[in-house]
């Protein structure tokens, strides 16, 4: 009887498996590291251990159940590497926190609250934020309708900080809103909406924006008037720039809307002039703007400035070297010696205690990430998802690109967060967001909504299932 | 659209190549470098925890370790630290290390390769790496006789044992403490510290090796053996030596000391030249043999090299590319000439042992954590800067300095001292610049020294009357 059943479908494997037994060693990954930071400090076994991986363990296991529920083909690869990359931010803050608290007793100052509970209450809240958007967003394209209303609303966001009595400047960029004794960075939400936002109108004016109007050099020039967009997101970067003294998010903006406007229109043309707009704009803000001058200068030789403007790089620098290839060890080097050491320079607290070896393996989880989100903008088939997925992942890929390169020097540091490791409740919200759009539009890419033929029985008819 | 997100793809590949080979420069090339430099606190405080190896002037430690009971488990000491400062250096959780504790700072930490069987043993028992042991060439006598001689002037002494180039003493005045640069309260090292740095007599200058002064009358040693190696020129050639010399193609007139002539008719040997130091006949020499064997014979002496001892001495100066009147000028150790303590020692000792300039060193043992020797540094020889019958004449030449001429102030009885007084001038701002050069005893010189007082309060400044003694007290206190 069975085996006389015609089999109409030959179900395409989910790999779902295989993510429950990544994000499994994922977490143990987390309680031994938590425990060798413990043992190694000579703090012991940390008091709450148990109940924090318990927590993270059901995070971890609730995010599964909903993409095998709602998102059941997803790509198998991009929750546990993200789950991983969260665990290793959690490890390290817990390991600051411990480095900060053992300081305090030193010099017999109160001791410090520690940031590892406030960023594991920041993963459920970033959890939760992921199953909505996995439950509500149940096909990616019908986010394209609301294109204009994501611009809009990423663009207020942008400018938040600005505005009176809620914005607050920190370390001197204007890039905290504050309402109540709930503060956030907009910008994290920002960049999501705009890419959201870009996504959907470059869809739509990709046609025109295309269009040749000039040769020049073997490449096709858009007219003058398509500019405007361009020119539209260059103002916007430089008003980042130049209102908020925020260099990372001003450069991410701009890179993610050139690369993005290149993939749409697939002229090469506006990479150039988006170049030459980059250009300008950065001559012009190293030429007006001291901060942006500052940067620079510190960049070129830190050691001139060791005390002063450079401490943090020339800090960051020494914990790489301290580092060297094998690292120093969980526990056992100077995190606190590099103000910041759990934002925006966690990297360098990375490369310290993990050495270089650490540092290619965090890259490489970084770039499996990307590549399995541009995997994804390949090989979804409507153009919006396309573009969507490619522009989350370049986002990812631009700012950890600009903030590693800052901490280590290959460019001028500008202050953006660390994606998933550094602490910081915006951030870690805003990327777990954007791996739960990877995850929902996957789903769509790898679904099989054709079922394959038996080819035994020619007669059985080709369902569509969407 | 897919072709672009792969060609996208490509430009984030290579980006993510452009921070794992940053990456990789900065953790395995650079790493070394920036550990060691001296701002970096991070080696200081892992090794608060760890016992640190001695410094030894023979047999006893001038730097060491020792148990606190506290959170920083060891605290550094030095016995006779303002003594010791110039060798040792300080070690410092807020300023790093100087000194020996940071050339040597791998043996001191127990991490240098020589420790490579004990390390391997230390690892599997997981225990911390124990420092090792510097036994440096320091004659504590010639130390304690040097430093009690700068009591209250700026200066330094450097002594060389002509035969090997070993470093038998190296002084500064002022000093600094290095204890309270290594003590565990930040805010005493920083206090200490900045009046350190604010001081304008510079206790934290390396004076010995890097100070560069005008080396005067000293210099002529040199001018003596570049004459001496042309064969035109010997203890008895007679030089013009009048009151005043016309510098060549210029119309000022050098002077000697005390404004009179040389000798009868204003001509002088250069045996006696020397003796009374007189420079219209040095000038006249300098110009006779010219700026380039000037420069030759400095450099065989070490001019115009840096020597890592392993502290790094500054690179003393015999100025490029002269004229006839600075050639004039440099032949009695004024112009641009430059030479620090070190450097002048070094010439004597060349001059004493037979001629040959030997590498100067302040390391003369390695030892491991069981005190086992792991290596020793053995003489090595710089240049042949004479012959030996030139440096024999010249000897005898520096002998009769001391005995009828300008340097009595050396004499020790019932030894003979070789030795050549110097007065610099350097600017009109500050006092003249004092220095002795001397070895003894002159046959086979067991110490070669270099004495050069920069300030001294006294009014008569003279080589002979501030420097010398210090010299021979140096001396006796190694040949006793």
């Amino acid at each position: 009887m069975s085996g006389s059943e015609p089999q109409t479908v030959r179900r395409q494997p989910s790999r779902r498996g295989a993510e429950l037994l990544l994000l499994i060693c994922a977490w143990a990954l987390g309680v031994l590291g938590t425990l060798q930071v413990g043992w190694s400090t000579g703090e012991g076994t940390p008091s709450r251990l148990w109940i924090t991986v318990a927590v993270v363990g059901v995070l971890a296991l609730a995010m599964h159940l909903v993409v095998r529920w709602k998102a059941r083909y997803a790509d198998p690869i991009l929750l546990p590497v993200a789950t991983l990359l969260t665990i290793l931010g959690l490890v390290m803050i817990y390991r600051i926190d411990v480095a900060a608290a053992q300081r305090a007793e030193r010099n017999s100052a109160p001791e410090p609250t520690p940031d590892v509970y406030a960023q594991l209450t920041w993963f459920a809240i970033a959890v939760v934020l992921f199953l909505a958007v996995l439950i509500l967003v149940q096909d990616h394209r019908r986010l394209q309708r609301y294109t204009y209303s994501f611009g809009l609303l990423g663009l207020i966001l942008l400018v938040l900080p600005l505005a009176p009595i809620i914005g607050t400047t920190v370390n001197g960029a204007t890039l905290w809103v504050r309402i109540g004794g709930f503060s956030f960075q907009p910008a994290e939400a920002a960049k999501i909406l705009l890419t959201l936002f870009f996504a959907g109108y470059l869809v739509v004016k990709r046609d025109s924006l295309a269009l040749v109007r000039t040769k020049f050099l073997g490449l096709g020039f858009p007219q003058v008037r398509d500019l405007g967009p361009l020119v539209i997101a260059w103002a916007v970067s430089l008003g980042v720039l130049v209102f908020e003294r925020d260099l990372g998010t001003s450069l991410l903006f701009f890179g993610l809307f050139i690369t993005m406007l290149y993939i749409a229109t697939q002229r090469r043309s506006w990479l150039i002039i988006g170049s030459l707009f980059f250009a300008i704009g950065a001559y012009l803000a190293y030429q007006l703007f001291e901060h942006v001058h500052n940067r620079v200068t510190v960049w070129l030789d830190p050691w001139a400035y060791a005390d002063t403007t450079g401490y943090q790089i020339v800090q960051s620098l020494y914990g790489f070297a301290n580092g060297g290839i094998m690292g120093a060890g969980l526990g056992q080097g100077f995190p606190t010696f590099v103000p910041f050491a759990n934002t925006d320079f966690i990297v360098a607290a990375i490369g310290e205690e993990l050495g270089l070896a650490g540092m290619f393996a965090l890259l490489m989880l970084y770039a499996v990430l990307i590549e399995r989100g541009l995997r994804t903008a390949v090989s979804v088939r409507d153009s919006f998802g396309q573009l969507l997925a490619a522009g989350l992942s370049i986002t990812l890929a631009l700012q950890v690109f600009v903030i590693i390169g800052g901490v280590t020097r290959l460019i001028p540091l500008t202050g953006l967060t660390t994606p998933f490791l550094s602490y910081g409740g915006s951030s870690l919200v805003a990327n777990w967001v954007i791996v739960a759009l990877l995850i929902r539009i996957s789903d769509r890419a790898r679904r099989p909504d054709v079922q394959q033929l038996d080819i035994d029985d020619a007669l059985t008819q080709v369902v569509r299932r969407v | 659209m897919s072709r672009q997100i792969r060609r996208i793809g490509v430009v984030l590949a290579l980006m993510l190549v452009a921070l794992l080979v940053n990456i990789t420069i900065i953790q395995v090339v650079l790493a070394r470098d920036y550990r060691e430099r001296p701002g970096n606190q991070r080696l200081l405080l892992a090794e608060y925890d760890r016992e640190r190896g001695p410094i030894l002037v023979g047999a006893n430690p001038v730097a060491k370790s020792v148990e606190t009971g506290n959170t920083l488990r060891y605290l550094r000491t030095y016995d006779d630290g303002p003594l010791y400062a110039p060798i040792t250096g300080f070690y410092s959780l807020i300023y790093g290390a100087t000194g020996l504790e940071r050339t040597e700072n791998r043996v001191l930490t127990g991490k240098s390769d020589l420790f490579f069987v004990d390390r391997m043993s230390q690892l599997f028992a997981g225990r911390q790496p124990v420092g090792g042991a510097v036994t440096t060439t320091i004659d504590a006598a010639a130390q304690v006789a040097a430093f009690k001689g700068l009591q209250g002037k700026v200066g330094a002494v450097v002594a060389i044992e002509p035969a090997t180039g070993r470093i038998l003493a190296s002084v500064q005045s002022p000093s600094f403490d290095p204890n309270l640069l290594t003590s565990q309260d930040p805010e005493t090292i920083r206090a200490y510290y900045e009046e350190l740095k604010d001081d304008p007599t510079k206790p934290l200058l390396n004076r010995p090796i890097v100070a560069l002064n005008p080396p005067g009358s000293t210099f002529k040693l040199v001018t003596a053996a570049a004459a001496l190696a042309s064969g035109l020129y010997t203890a008895d050639s007679i030089l013009p030596g009048p009151a005043t010399y016309r510098l060549p193609l210029s119309t000022s007139e050098l002077k000697n000391w005390n404004r009179r002539e040389c000798g009868p008719d204003g001509k002088v040997t250069l045996e006696q030249a020397l003796a009374i130091s007189c420079n219209t006949a040095f000038a006249w020499l300098g110009v006779q043999l010219g700026d380039e064997a000037l420069r030759r014979q400095a450099q065989l002496m070490g001019f115009d090299k840096s020597f890592q001892i392993p502290l790094k001495a500054a690179t003393s100066r015999f100025p490029d590319e002269l004229d006839a009147p600075q050639t004039a000028l440099s032949a009695i150790g004024q112009f641009d000439v430059r030479a620090t303590a070190l450097q002048m020692a070094m010439v004597g000792a060349a001059i004493g042992n037979n001629g040959v300039t030997m590498e100067p060193y302040l390391v003369q043992e390695v030892r491991g954590p069981d005190l086992a020797i792991l290596q020793t540094t053995e003489p090595t020889q710089f240049e042949t800067a004479m012959t030996p019958l030139n440096a024999a004449q010249l000897t005898e030449m520096m002998v009769n300095v001391v005995e009828n001429g300008t340097g009595s102030n050396a004499q020790i009885s019932g030894v003979r001292v070789a030795g050549k007084t110097g007065t610099a001038e350097t600017d009109n701002e500050r006092p003249a610049v004092a220095w002795f050069v001397a070895f003894a005893p002159a046959q086979s010189p067991r110490v070669a020294v270099a004495v050069v007082i920069e300030e001294s309060g006294a009014t008569e400044i003279s080589g002979n009357g501030l420097a010398a003694p210090i010299a021979r007290e140096v001396m006796k206190a190694v040949l006793r």
